[in-house]
């Protein structure tokens, strides 16, 4: 780690307004929405910013608000208030999980929606210090032109390590977003590309503001693989919901960890005459298919593979029990 | 460049610190608070684990820049009047701590823990320490001291 952190300038805008205008006019500017790994980046030469707007001192995006019968999530509200809400525990339980297994206490004092939502892909040739990596001449992610996980491959292959993007997925989440030309909304899905090094769908000048969350429809639940119990980003996480309707249990699926961005396992429901242990044999591999893990980290990729569709096998048949 | 004035330990401060300065290396070197320990550096150890506050913060990913107005205790702030604090005393007779480079940001963590939940279960305590690495002690001892300190109060 070095010494200190890159010069940059730091502002703290008190308004949205502000802050897009600092974002289309500062120089080399950057968005830092809590820092907890955004910092650890730039210390080790990575995430360069000669701006650091600092969009934590933005009332209007901070909360948690009621939205007809949905619920609206400001892009600055703290893991640890979104960790202590009722409603959120209640209504939709896949997210209060991933929420508590971010990273540890302390962090998610500082840690927020948006700064999970956006977090950079990792990569054990990125997340690297600057002597590091220059030793080994850099990665295609960063300062490279060859990704050292698949060298013959043509994209960066760092693997997308949010917990919440999931597990707001699969409660119809859609992720609001502001920029010179007003707000727009877009499916958390269609938020992320299969891309480690270019992984968001954010225009120049755009601002993640918060997430919507529609009515919820069933229960949900979150688990993620990782060798300690806190701090860990997942090295493979799925979150699933169960809805029952007339035609059987219908499934959501969502991944991380496993790919350059969050990826949904389509599956047809689950009838009543159905035989479910056949049904989740099929879950599973239709979950070990989409997966894609690469030597991004120290734990070999078939372990998480396996891990992540073991996971997902035993998370749907406790809620179609519980449903 | 810019002047900030956080109360640290009860002290009102005012300094000028650079943009990228962090508020370990304020602590540490600008004000001479060495008690906050720099372990790994980036966010995974715990022992530069201060209050801001009340909340438990780790110092080492935290901008000074950003503390303007906050209130940081650290383990200096734990004395009372020369003595030392229930949970200090705690984890000195219960052998919570052994080299000493983790007891400040553990003691900070149990600190944060027992102001919101001051009678915690061994899974609260677990919970709130599970960001803090110790080498040592095998956490059972500082567990243990948390327990202690919570049942005998001040």
């Amino acid at each position: 780690m070095s010494a200190t952190l890159p010069d940059f300038e730091l502002i703290r805008p008190a308004t949205l307004a502000a802050a897009i205008a600092a974002l289309q006019e500062a120089e080399a500017p950057r968005l830092c929405a809590g820092g907890t790994d955004l910092i650890v980046n730039m210390r080790h030469g990575l995430s360069p910013a000669a701006t650091l707007i600092d969009i934590t001192a933005i009332d209007e995006l901070a909360g948690i608000v009621r939205q007809g019968e949905g619920l609206h999530i400001g892009a600055a509200t703290r893991l640890c208030e979104l960790e202590e809400d009722d409603t959120l525990a209640r209504a939709y339980p896949a997210v209060a999980e991933a929420v508590r297994t971010i990273a540890g206490p302390a962090h998610r004092q500082a840690a927020t929606l948006g700064g999970n939502l956006c977090l950079d892909t990792r990569c054990l040739y990125y997340n690297q210090s600057d002597w590091w990596r220059r030793a080994n001449d850099f990665c295609l992610k960063y300062g490279g032109d060859v990704c050292r996980v698949a060298p013959s491959g043509k994209r960066c292959r760092a693997a997308f390590s949010g917990d919440l993007a999931p597990a707001l997925m699969v409660h119809g989440g859609e992720i609001v977003i502001a920029g010179g030309e007003g707000l727009r909304r877009l499916p958390v899905q269609d938020f992320y590309r299969e891309d480690g090094a270019d992984h968001l769908a954010l225009e120049k000048g755009e601002i993640v503001t918060g997430v919507y969350l529609p009515p919820p429809a069933g229960l949900s639940a979150y688990r993620k693989l990782r060798l300690r119990g806190a701090i860990d980003f997942p090295l493979a996480g799925v979150a699933i919901s169960c809805a029952r309707r007339e035609d059987g249990w219908h499934f959501a699926i969502a991944l991380t960890g496993t790919n350059s961005c969050p990826v949904m396992v389509e599956m047809p429901p689950l009838a009543p005459d159905e035989d479910a242990a056949a049904y989740f044999r099929t879950l599973g591999r239709q979950v070990q298919k989409k997966a894609s893990p690469q030597r991004t980290t120290a734990i070999a990729p078939h372990y998480r593979r396996l891990g992540v569709a073991a996971m997902a096998v035993r998370l749907a048949r406790d809620l179609w029990q519980a449903a | 460049m810019r002047m900030i004035s956080p109360v640290i330990n009860g002290e009102e401060c005012t300094d000028a610190v650079e943009d990228n300065l962090l508020l370990i290396d304020y602590l540490r070197r600008n004000r001479r608070l060495t008690g906050t320990k720099q372990g790994c550096d980036g966010g995974e150890c715990g022992a530069c684990t201060v209050l801001i506050d009340g909340r438990p913060r780790l110092a080492c990913i935290t901008l000074a820049a950003a503390c303007d107005g906050a209130e940081i205790e650290t383990i200096e702030g734990q004395k009372r009047g020369g003595r030392l604090s229930a949970l200090q005393r705690a984890f000195h007779e219960n052998l919570g701590t052994q080299c000493g480079f983790c007891t400040p940001g553990m003691i900070m963590a149990a600190e944060a823990l027992l102001r919101r939940v001051p009678d915690p279960d061994d899974a609260q305590i677990r919970a709130a320490l599970g960001g803090n690495l110790c080498r040592c002690t095998g956490y059972v001892k500082i567990i243990r001291s948390v327990r202690a300190a919570a049942g005998g109060g001040q």
